[in-house]
């Protein structure tokens, strides 16, 4: 955001949301300055982007950066200049660091770094209890009012399993707009748990993470959103179970939001069976009714976002025994492609409407402001471009410095070619 | 090609049975051989890889290596770099690099010999991972059952227990599958795996019920410690409801066998009275372990091409 305004670009041939006709987009400033066919370049850069999709650029609701802590897994400017790759305009760090994001020291910490490395704007994201400890809030106040203006606020790797804390949490942060965006895991269902509790776990012998774990905190919260008035959010619905508790949340008013992970929009826990750590994460990988369920939620909005939640881990701590090795997927730069394979494709999602999940909504419920707009004059130039350009994942041609993708040699039907924030180019194809 | 054997299910029923003959002819050999030794092995090395404490297993494949004249290195992961952080993957680095043909591996985690088989050109023997396998157990148990019945085809095997946390029964189920025997595991709920409904036996609640028909009964160890998060109330309960006790014993078949594969708690999953008694196998179990753990090595590791085993 430091840089300087350049002559500007004029990008031609474009479909916004993938629907015609196409048009050229002159972005001038940081914004989108006219839209129209056959403008002339005039001082501006051309970008030949015939027959390309134009959308808002996206915002991840839930992406691990590592630092401070893990600057040997990613830093905050290898992991935004991968959300870049991956077209998104803006993330939100998770807390989960070490020192843990519970303080206003922290976050204004991550929030400078993502500014100085400009690839992306970084949202951080506030621990909700101090030390993820679950015991004390954390000066949520504060770090809403720091300069790094935080509104959502998670535990996110461990859940918020007392009642009453959670209770407290979703009515404290009403004052400034804030949302608790939970990690549903009953922690007393999940002791030693390795993956999705079904017929799998019990031929590999690995101890099952049930979906009523999930489930049974997301009725709790729901029910506890509704009698405080709070602002929740569920992070990386798994099952369908989740999801119908998610649809007749939202039936009866209540304020909830969930998002949805590529993995799990794609991957089943028969990748368990290889023991290969690369598929163990948190929640796990679920069947294929479950993979059908979120789907459907996602296509009927009942889930609102598609979030990464990026987790990037260094070699030694995937290539290890199953349940040795920490949980956790790379997502960034390969999200819209899954996206595109699993939703697009089949014709779940029209590209508007991916433009809403990937975008407008996550920038709205984590209240960003210059994101999440519509294409249209006099709007932020946060944009992505996406050309339905078949490619090979590769974890070894990464931007994140981690290099645990569950997608390795996966085909997707599309990709990012370029990524704008505020006017200035930040990814290419 | 090398060839790895990490679950009960890489074996094939001609597999298994090639594994059951040859320790057959194994043992008839070794009754008549004057130094109860055989130099099949000479020039191979052996090691054993014990992340988790289990002397018997251990002896037990270290003196198969032995009887067929392999270098045989323990390498016992208390008191060694293993303990000290180092990686499963390290490991297998090291392993490889001092040429190790077959590597016997014992680990606390479920599906380790799979990781590990994946950095190693040496044959990878699975002896217990976790709460996932012990295919040579399954072996050993197998080739018992033939040797007191006379075969395994078509017999009624239970097994009672700890089902979900049992090694010896998931590779006893899927081996005994392969082999034509009808398994079924008995146990309170809670010992039972999600999903076990769709393994290849009957599963049943009631040991009373199933009892009468059994031509074998297999009693798993129950560990104490799992009273302390209620898989059962009290080992006092435990045995009532699925301990096989001298009444219980009393209303099986004269020919009926008892297995357990040790070590057992007396008094809890089987009475002291049944373990010593004729129906009792557990010492020839231990016997044929050796004997079987010859074969499987001899098999895998006795020519250019292994006779059995999976690839990966």
């Amino acid at each position: 955001m430091t840089r300087p305004a350049g002559p500007g670009w004029l990008i031609q041939g474009v479909l916004p949301y993938g629907e015609g006709p196409r048009v050229d987009v002159r972005l001038v400033d940081g914004t989108i300055v006219e839209m129209g066919t056959d403008l002339s370049a005039g001082d501006c850069q051309v970008l030949d982007a015939s027959g390309q999709v134009l959308l808002p650029g996206f915002v991840d609701l839930h992406t691990h950066l590592r630092e401070p802590g893990r600057e040997d897994a990613e830093t905050v400017e290898s992991g935004t200049r991968a959300a870049a790759a991956g077209g998104f305009t803006a993330v939100h760090a998770m807390a989960n660091t070490d020192p843990v994001a519970d303080n206003a020291g922290v976050v204004e910490q991550v929030w400078r770094l993502g500014a100085e490395a400009g690839h992306c704007d970084v949202a951080p994201v506030g621990a909700v209890t101090l030390g993820l400890a679950g015991v004390q809030l954390a000066e949520l106040g504060t770090m809403a009012d720091s300069a790094a203006r935080v509104r959502v606020f998670s535990d996110d790797g461990l859940c918020i399993s007392d009642a009453g804390l959670m209770r407290r949490a979703l009515e404290y942060v009403k004052a400034f707009d804030g949302v608790i965006a939970q990690h549903a895991e009953e922690p007393r269902l999940t002791v030693g748990a390795q993956m999705h509790e079904g017929e799998h776990s019990g031929r590999l012998g690995l101890t099952g993470w049930p979906s009523v774990a999930e489930e049974a905190i997301i009725a709790r919260d729901c029910l506890l959103a509704q009698h405080v008035g709070g602002r929740l959010h569920v992070c990386h619905v798994s099952t369908r179970g989740s999801v119908e508790i998610l649809r007749l949340a939202k039936a009866r008013g209540i304020d909830v939001s969930g998002e949805v992970t590529p993995h799990h929009l794609l991957l089943t826990d028969a990748a368990a069976c290889g023991y290969d750590a690369t598929y163990k994460v948190n929640p796990p990988l679920r069947s294929q009714d479950d993979v059908d369920a979120v789907r459907e939620g996602l296509a009927d909005g009942t889930l609102d976002v598609v979030a990464t939640d990026h987790a990037p881990h260094a070699p030694q701590d995937k290539e290890a025994e199953w349940g040795a090795a920490r949980p956790g997927m790379t997502g960034l730069e390969t999200a819209l492609g899954i996206v595109a394979l699993t939703m697009v494709g089949p014709g779940l999602l029209t590209w508007r409407q991916v433009a809403d999940r990937m975008s407008e909504r996550p920038a709205r419920i984590g209240r960003l402001l210059g994101h999440g707009r519509p294409l249209a004059v006099g709007e932020p130039a946060n944009l992505v471009l996406v050309a339905d350009t078949a490619w090979t994942v590769d974890r070894r041609q990464t931007e994140s410095r981690s290099h645990n993708t569950p997608f390795h040699g996966t085909t997707l039907p599309a990709r990012v070619t370029a990524t704008f924030l505020r006017g200035v180019r930040t990814a290419s194809a | 090609m090398t060839r790895h054997l990490l679950s009960a299910a890489d074996l094939t029923l001609a597999d298994a049975t090639l594994v059951l003959d040859t320790a057959a002819e194994l043992e008839t050999i070794l009754a008549t051989s004057s130094v109860g030794k055989l130099p099949t092995l000479r020039g191979r090395t052996v090691v054993t890889l014990f992340f988790e404490d289990s002397t018997r297993t251990k002896t037990s494949f270290e003196l198969a290596a032995k009887r067929l004249s392999a270098d045989v290195i323990g390498f016992a992961a208390k008191g060694s770099s293993v303990s000290k952080g180092e990686t499963l993957k390290d490991t297998a680095l090291t392993l490889e690099a001092m040429g190790a043909d077959g590597i016997v591996v014992r680990h606390s985690w479920s599906g380790a010999p799979v990781n590990l088989a994946r950095h190693v050109r040496g044959s990878v023997v699975n002896a217990g991972d976790g709460t996932h396998e012990h295919p040579t157990q399954a072996l050993l148990d197998a080739y018992t059952m033939r040797q007191r019945l006379g075969r395994v085809e078509g017999l009624k095997v239970t097994i009672v227990g700890d089902v979900l946390h049992s090694r010896v029964a998931r590779s006893n189920v899927l081996l005994l599958h392969t082999l034509g025997a009808e398994v079924t595991v008995v146990a309170p709920p809670t010992l039972l795996p999600v999903g076990v409904g769709t393994w290849p036996c009957a599963v049943s609640y009631d040991l009373d019920a199933v009892l009468p028909t059994s031509d074998v009964v297999m009693m798993l160890r129950v560990q104490r410690e799992r009273m302390g998060v209620s898989y059962f109330p009290s080992s006092r309960e435990y045995a009532q409801r699925y301990g096989l006790d001298v009444r219980r014993a009393e209303r099986l078949r004269e020919d009926t066998i008892v297995m357990h594969p040790g070590p057992m708690n007396r008094g809890v999953e089987l009475a002291s009275e049944v373990a010593d008694g004729p129906r009792s196998t557990i010492v020839a179990q231990v016997a044929n372990g050796v004997t079987v753990r010859m074969a499987v090595l001899y098999l895998m590791l006795g020519s250019a091409e292994p006779a059995i085993g999976v690839t990966l």
